[in-house]
C-alpha cells in the first residue's frame, strides 16, 4: 500500500493547493500555508490517531469519507498515523486488537484519540462491547494515553440518538467520562468532514487546540449561527415563510422558520461550507435545520418546533417619518366624564351665586341668632 | 393709607420688572462656553446609509443589559420575530427610518441623542442623573440618581430623551455612545463599529467636521450644503450629512442659541450668591419686626395668631 | 381671660356629613388608582407620552394647585409687611388651604415621578445641580411645607393648651368600657400635664414665629417665580404666546392674585355652607388689592407680547389664540369688574369675581405647561380617566381634611368678636368654640 500505488494522479500541487483550502478553512493566514504543508508532509512526525467506534451509526466515518481535499487517503497516508480504525483498516480480530495495545504503548501520551459514537454507562456498560471490554473501559484505558481526545459526531459529544429518554443505555458523551484531558467536540449528525480534518491539522501544525467554546467546540467552526449566516435570511427578515412543504412560498425558497427551522439556535457552519464538497445543505434544498450540533434540539425536540429567538432583529420595513398619532389623545369616557363633571361645577357654581346675597345687607340673616 | 400702599407696591413690581430687564439685557454678553471640538461624536452620512439597520441590532444587542432595553414586536408579529419599534422608545436608542420624497429620491435618517454641546437636559436635572462629560463630552445618564421627574424631556429640543412608561421601575433611555460598553471595550460605538456602508463616522467633532465639509466639497451635487448640527442650539457632536433637505428628515429647524443659556442667565441673575433672597428675607424681618412693636404699642393684642 | 383673645373658633357641627362621605369616597378611588399606578406602572394609569411627559399632575396639581394654595403667602404679605392686621382673621384658615396645597402638590410629585427612591439625592450635595429651576423649586417647596405645618401650629398649641379633647377622651374611654376613678384622675393628671407644657412653650414659640413668618414670603416668592422659570428651557415647544423671559415675574404676580381670589373664594364657601356671617369687610379690602395685581400682569403681559412682535399670533383665531384669549378675557373682565367698589360687599360678585380670576389665572398656568406646549407634529394628550380621578381625588383629600380641621381646632374667625357681641357663654374656654 504505497503512496504511489492509491494516487499515482496526485501531484504535489494538488497537495498544496488542499494545504492551502485547509488553512483558508481554518482562517489562517496565507503565509501560514508553507507550515501547514511541512507539518502535513512531515512523515516523520506524522501524529497517531487512534480511532473508537462505540455507539454510533458509523455516518461520521462515512461523512469523512466524502472529503476530497484533503481525501481520506492522502489523511492516512501523508497527513496522520491512523493506527486504529474499526472502518477503515485492514486487519481485524486479534490483529486489529493487538495493533491497537501495541500503538497505545509505543505513543503513550502523544496520541490523538478520536471517539466516535455514545458510550453507555447504564449496568457497568455492557450495552457496547468490543473484544470483549465495554466501551467504558476502551475509553478510559485509552484515554489515559491520550494527548488529546476529539469526539467526532453529536453521539460523542453529548450522547447522541440512543441518549434521548429514556435513555435505557445510558449513554453519554466523552465529556461526562474522562474529565482530566482536553477535549474536542466536532458534533453535528454528521459533521462536516471538513470541520474534523481542520481541527487534526491545526492540531499538528501548531501542537495545541484551536480556541473552543464553551461547549468544547472549536470557535472557527462552531462559533456562529446558522441563522446569522444563511441565504434565506433576507426571506426571514421580510416576513417571507414558507409554511407548508410544497407550498408556494417553499417553492420559492422563502424562509424555512415557520417548518421549525433551527437555525436561531443551532451554532454550525453548514450554510457556508455545505456538503459534500459544497453541493447542498439542508436548507438549501428546502428541510429547515434541525439542529444537529446542539444537545437540546437534536431528537430532542420535534423537527416542526419552532425556536423561539432570543435577539430579534428589525423587520425590513421603514417606519414613517412622520408617525401621524404619537401619545395617547382624548377617549370618549374621559371626555364625556370630564365634560359632565365641569358641566355640573358650572351649574353648581351659578346657582350658589345665585343664592349669594348681593351686598352686605342682604340676604338672609346668617349668624344673627343666638 | 390704601393709596401709599398701591404706589409702593407698582414700584416694588417695576423694580422687580427692571432688574430682570437688565439681567436680559446683558445676557448677550454672558461667558459663553466654546465650542469644544475635541469632544466625541458621530457623523452620520444619510447618503451613504442603505437602511440595513445593523447598527440597531448592534446598539441593542450591545447595550441591552446595561441599558435595561427590550425588543418590540410589531402588532402582527405574534411569535416575536422580529425588533421592530416606530420611534425611539424606552427600549431603543436609535432608529433608522425612510424618507421617500414625491420626486423618488429617498434617503434614510438616524436617529440618536445630539450629544449636544450645551445640552438642555444636563441644565435641567436637578439631581446631575444626566451630565455632560468633561473630556469626551458624552451627556451620559445615571439611573441611580434619577428620581423620574422627566424635565429633561421637557427640555430637549429633539425630542430623544425616552421614558419607559410600562416598567414599575422605568427610567430614561437615551444614547451614550456606548460609554459603559462598547467604547469602554473597544474604543468605538457599537453603530459605527457595525456600519457596513460606511455610513457613520465615530471620532473628535473637529474631524468629522472637517471630514464633512471635505465631503460636500468633493461631491457638491450629491449633499445639501449644510451640516446638520454645526450650529443648532449651540453646537452638537452628533453631526449629519444628507441628500435631501434636513426637516424632511425629522430634523427640526432650530435657532443656534442654546435653551440652557437663556434659562441659566435667568435664574443665576436671579439668585446669584443667594444675595436676593437673604436680602429679601433680611429686609422682610426688619419690617415685620418693626410691625410688631409698633402694633403692641398701639396696645393690638395679637400674641396669637 | 383676657390675655387670650377668642379671636378663633372652632366650628361646631357634626364630622360625619353627607358630604364628608361624598369626598371620602372620592378620596378612596383616588387612593385606590394610586396604588395601581405604583403597582403598574406610570404608563398604565395615565395617558402621559414621550411628547407630553408632563400631563394633568403636573399642570394641575403642581402648578395650579401651589398658585391657589398661595392664599397663605397672599395674607402673610397683608397682615405682616403692609400691618393691615384686619386681614388678621383669615389667616388660620388661609394658612390650612395652603398647608394642605402643598402638602398634597409635594404628594402629587411623588406618585408622578417615575423613580422616587431617589429623591434623597435632593439633600446629597454631592448630587445637587443649581443651574435646574426644579432643583430649586423642589428645595424651596419641601421648606415651605416645613414652615407651614409650623405656622399652622398655634391653633394645635391653643387646643392642647386649653382644650379638654372630648373626643379623643371618647376614644380612650372606648377601649377601657368599665373605667374607674382612677382612670378619670389619670386622664385629668396626662390632660393637666399637656396643658402646663405647652403653656411653657407657646410664648417661647410665639416669639420666634415671626421669623418662620418672613421664611415663609421669601420661600414661595421664590418658588412661585421658578415654577415659571421651569418652562424657559422649552423655547422650540412652548408657543410664543407664553414663552418669555418674563415667566418668572408673571408666575409670581399671578399667584399673588390668585391668592387673594381664593381666600375671598374659600372664605364665601365656608359661610355659604356653614352658614355663617359673610366676612365682607375682610374680603372687600382684599378685592381692592386684586385688580392692580392683575393689571400690572396684564400690563406686563401685553408688554411682553409687543417686544416680541407676538400680537398677530393673538388674533389668528387658531387654537393657541384661543387659549390665549380666554385666559386674558376671564383675567381683564374679572379685574374690570373689581375695580368697581359697589361690587367690593357683594357677596355674589365676590364670588363670581374670584372664580373668574382664579379661572383665568389657573388657565395662564395650564396653557404654559400644557396647553401650550407642543413638542412636535403627532403628539397628543388628554388625560385619561384614572389620571383625572387621581387628581379629583386628591383635591377631595383637600377640602375634606380641611372640613375636618376647622371642626377640630380653632381656624376660623370668631364673628362675635368682630361685631362686638360678648359670647354667649363667656365662661367657657378660650379657643373653643361657641356655636361659631
Amino acid at each position: 500500500m504505497t503512496r504511489d500505488g492509491l494516487l499515482p494522479n496526485y501531484t504535489r500541487r494538488d497537495f498544496i493547493k488542499t494545504c492551502v483550502a485547509v488553512s483558508a478553512m481554518l482562517g489562517l493566514p496565507a503565509s501560514m500555508v508553507s507550515k501547514v504543508a511541512e507539518a502535513a508532509q512531515n512523515s516523520d512526525s506524522r501524529p497517531t490517531v487512534i480511532w473508537l467506534h462505540f455507539q454510533e451509526c458509523t455516518g461520521c466515518s462515512e461523512s469523512l469519507l466524502r472529503s476530497s481535499h484533503p481525501a481520506v487517503a492522502t489523511l492516512i497516508l501523508d497527513m496522520i498515523s491512523l493506527d486504529y480504525h474499526e472502518t477503515l483498516m485492514a486487519g481485524s480480530g486479534h490483529q486489529a486488537e493487538k495493533s491497537l495495545h501495541d500503538s497505545m504503548m509505543a505513543n503513550k501520551g502523544n496520541y490523538i484519540l478520536v471517539v466516535e459514537g455514545g458510550i453507555p454507562t447504564k449496568d457497568n456498560g455492557i450495552y457496547c462491547k468490543v473484544s470483549g471490554k465495554t466501551a467504558l473501559e476502551s475509553l478510559t484505558h485509552a484515554a489515559e494515553g491520550a494527548a488529546a481526545i476529539i469526539s467526532i459526531g453529536t453521539c460523542a459529544s453529548y450522547g447522541g440518538i440512543q441518549s434521548v429518554g429514556p435513555n435505557p443505555t445510558g449513554a453519554v458523551g466523552v465529556r461526562d467520562i474522562v474529565k482530566d484531558k482536553p477535549i474536542i467536540n466536532i458534533p453535528g449528525c454528521p459533521p462536516n468532514p471538513y470541520n474534523f480534518l481542520s481541527t487534526v491539522l491545526y492540531y499538528v501544525t501548531f501542537k495545541k487546540l484551536p480556541e473552543l467554546d464553551q461547549m468544547g467546540r472549536p470557535k472557527f467552526a462552531f462559533g456562529r449561527r446558522i441563522h446569522e449566516h444563511c441565504e434565506r435570511r433576507p426571506h426571514f427578515d421580510a416576513g417571507r415563510f414558507a409554511r407548508a412543504f410544497g407550498d408556494e412560498g417553499h417553492s420559492q425558497g422563502y424562509c424555512l422558520y415557520k417548518l421549525g427551522c433551527k437555525g436561531p439556535a443551532t451554532y454550525a457552519n453548514c450554510s457556508v461550507l455545505r456538503f459534500n464538497d459544497g453541493a447542498a445543505w439542508p436548507v438549501g434544498i428546502g428541510h429547515p435545520c434541525i439542529g444537529c450540533t446542539e444537545p437540546d434540539l437534536l431528537f430532542k425536540t420535534a423537527i416542526a418546533d419552532k425556536v423561539q429567538i432570543h435577539e430579534p432583529t428589525p423587520f425590513d420595513s421603514y417606519a414613517p417619518i412622520d408617525l401621524k398619532e404619537k401619545g395617547k389623545g382624548p377617549d370618549p369616557l374621559t371626555t364625556g366624564v370630564i365634560g359632565l363633571a365641569a358641566g355640573a361645577a358650572i351649574g353648581a357654581g351659578a346657582m350658589m351665586a345665585k343664592k349669594l346675597p348681593d351686598g352686605p345687607d342682604k340676604g338672609d340673616d346668617r349668624g344673627k341668632s343666638d | 393709607m390704601r393709596n401709599t400702599s398701591r404706589r409702593e407696591f407698582l414700584a416694588l413690581l417695576g423694580a422687580t420688572g427692571a432688574t430682570l430687564l437688565a439681567g436680559k439685557a446683558s445676557g448677550e454678553t454672558r461667558e459663553l462656553r466654546p465650542i469644544n471640538d475635541t469632544e466625541l461624536g458621530m457623523l452620520y452620512d444619510a447618503t451613504r446609509c442603505v437602511g440595513c439597520k445593523a447598527c440597531m441590532a448592534a446598539c441593542k444587542r450591545v447595550n441591552r443589559d446595561s441599558g435595561g432595553l427590550s425588543y418590540e414586536s410589531a402588532p402582527f408579529d405574534k411569535d416575536k420575530l422580529w425588533d421592530a419599534p416606530t420611534d425611539l422608545s424606552g427600549s431603543t436608542r436609535t432608529l433608522i427610518k425612510l424618507y421617500k420624497s414625491p420626486e423618488k429620491r429617498w434617503s434614510y435618517v438616524k436617529y440618536s441623542c445630539m450629544h449636544c454641546q450645551e445640552p438642555s437636559c444636563v441644565s435641567v436635572c436637578p439631581v446631575s442623573a444626566m451630565t455632560k462629560d468633561k473630556v469626551t463630552g458624552i451627556v451620559e445618564y445615571d439611573k441611580n440618581k434619577c428620581i423620574g421627574c422627566r424635565y429633561c424631556q421637557i427640555a430637549c429640543a429633539f425630542n430623544i430623551p425616552r421614558f419607559q412608561w410600562e416598567r414599575k421601575a422605568p427610567q430614561i433611555v437615551k444614547c451614550d455612545l456606548c460609554s459603559s460598553t462598547n467604547l469602554k471595550g473597544k474604543g468605538i460605538t457599537a453603530c459605527a463599529e457595525v456600519c457596513p456602508a460606511g455610513a457613520i463616522t465615530f471620532g473628535k467633532r473637529g474631524d468629522l467636521l472637517k471630514d464633512a465639509h471635505d465631503r460636500i466639497i468633493a461631491n457638491p451635487g450629491r449633499y445639501v450644503s449644510y451640516i446638520y448640527g454645526e450650529q443648532e442650539l449651540g453646537g452638537t457632536n452628533h453631526l449629519y450629512l444628507a441628500g435631501v433637505p434636513f426637516d424632511n428628515l425629522g430634523l427640526p429647524n432650530l435657532p443656534n442659541k442654546a435653551p440652557a443659556e437663556f434659562s441659566e442667565h435667568i435664574q443665576h441673575t436671579i439668585y446669584k450668591g443667594f444675595i436676593a433672597p437673604v436680602a429679601l428675607y433680611g429686609y422682610l424681618c426688619v419690617r415685620a419686626l418693626w410691625n410688631r412693636k409698633k402694633a403692641e404699642s398701639a396696645g393690638i393684642q395679637e400674641e396669637e395668631e | 381671660m383676657a390675655e387670650h383673645s377668642n379671636e378663633f373658633v372652632r366650628v361646631h357641627g357634626k364630622i360625619f356629613t353627607k358630604p364628608f362621605f361624598v369626598l371620602l369616597a372620592l378620596s378612596l378611588v383616588g387612593v385606590f388608582l394610586i396604588i395601581v399606578r405604583f403597582a403598574r406602572g406610570i404608563g398604565a394609569v395615565t395617558n402621559l407620552s414621550d411628547g407630553y411627559p408632563w400631563g394633568i399632575w403636573i399642570a394641575y396639581d403642581v402648578a395650579t394647585g401651589t398658585a391657589i394654595a398661595c392664599g397663605g403667602y397672599a395674607i402673610a404679605i397683608l397682615v405682616y409687611i403692609r400691618n393691615r392686621w384686619k386681614y388678621h382673621p383669615l389667616i388660620r384658615s388661609a394658612i390650612l388651604t395652603s398647608l394642605f396645597g402643598y402638602c398634597l402638590a409635594g404628594f402629587s410629585v411623588v406618585v408622578d415621578v417615575g423613580r422616587p427612591w431617589n429623591a434623597y439625592g435632593f439633600f446629597t450635595p454631592s448630587r445637587w445641580q443649581p443651574n435646574s429651576a426644579m432643583f430649586e423649586v423642589a428645595l424651596c417647596i419641601m421648606a415651605y411645607c416645613v414652615v407651614q405645618i409650623i405656622e399652622f401650629l398655634p391653633s394645635v398649641l391653643c387646643v392642647l393648651e386649653h382644650g379638654k379633647m372630648k373626643r379623643l377622651q371618647k376614644v380612650f374611654y372606648y377601649f377601657r368600657p368599665q373605667h374607674t376613678t382612677r382612670d378619670e384622675a389619670m386622664v385629668e393628671t396626662a390632660l393637666e400635664w399637656v396643658h402646663s407644657a405647652v403653656a411653657w412653650f407657646h410664648p417661647k414659640f410665639n416669639n420666634l414665629l415671626i421669623f418662620i413668618v418672613v421664611l415663609g414670603l421669601v420661600l414661595p416668592t421664590m418658588h412661585q417665580s421658578s415654577l415659571g422659570s421651569l418652562m424657559l428651557i422649552a423655547p422650540t415647544k412652548l408657543h410664543p404666546l407664553w414663552h418669555t423671559g418674563f415667566l418668572p415675574l408673571l408666575f409670581l404676580i399671578n399667584c399673588m392674585y390668585m391668592g387673594y381670589s381664593i381666600v375671598i373664594l374659600e372664605s364665601i364657601i365656608s359661610s355659604f355652607i356653614l352658614k355663617r356671617e359673610y366676612e365682607v369687610k375682610e374680603l372687600s379690602g382684599l378685592a381692592h388689592i386684586i385688580p392692580w395685581l392683575a393689571t400690572a400682569w396684564l400690563a406686563v403681559r401685553l408688554g411682553d407680547l409687543i417686544h416680541r412682535g407676538q400680537v398677530a399670533a393673538i388674533f389668528r383665531g387658531d387654537f393657541y389664540s384661543l387659549f390665549f384669549l380666554a385666559e386674558f378675557l376671564l383675567l381683564a373682565v374679572g379685574s374690570l369688574l373689581l375695580f368697581n367698589r359697589e361690587l367690593w360687599t357683594s357677596p355674589r360678585w365676590l364670588f363670581i369675581t374670584a372664580v373668574m380670576m382664579l379661572l383665568g389665572g389657573g388657565l395662564y398656568r395650564f396653557n404654559v405647561y400644557l396647553i401650550g406646549f407642543n413638542p412636535g407634529r403627532g403628539w397628543h394628550y388628554f388625560p385619561s380617566l384614572a389620571e383625572a380621578m387621581i387628581t379629583v381625588g386628591i383635591i377631595a383629600i383637600e377640602i375634606l381634611g380641611y372640613q375636618v380641621l376647622i371642626k377640630l381646632l380653632p381656624v376660623l374667625p370668631n364673628q362675635h368678636l368682630h361685631r362686638n357681641i360678648a359670647p354667649a357663654q363667656p365662661h367657657k374656654l378660650p379657643c373653643v368654640a361657641v356655636r361659631g
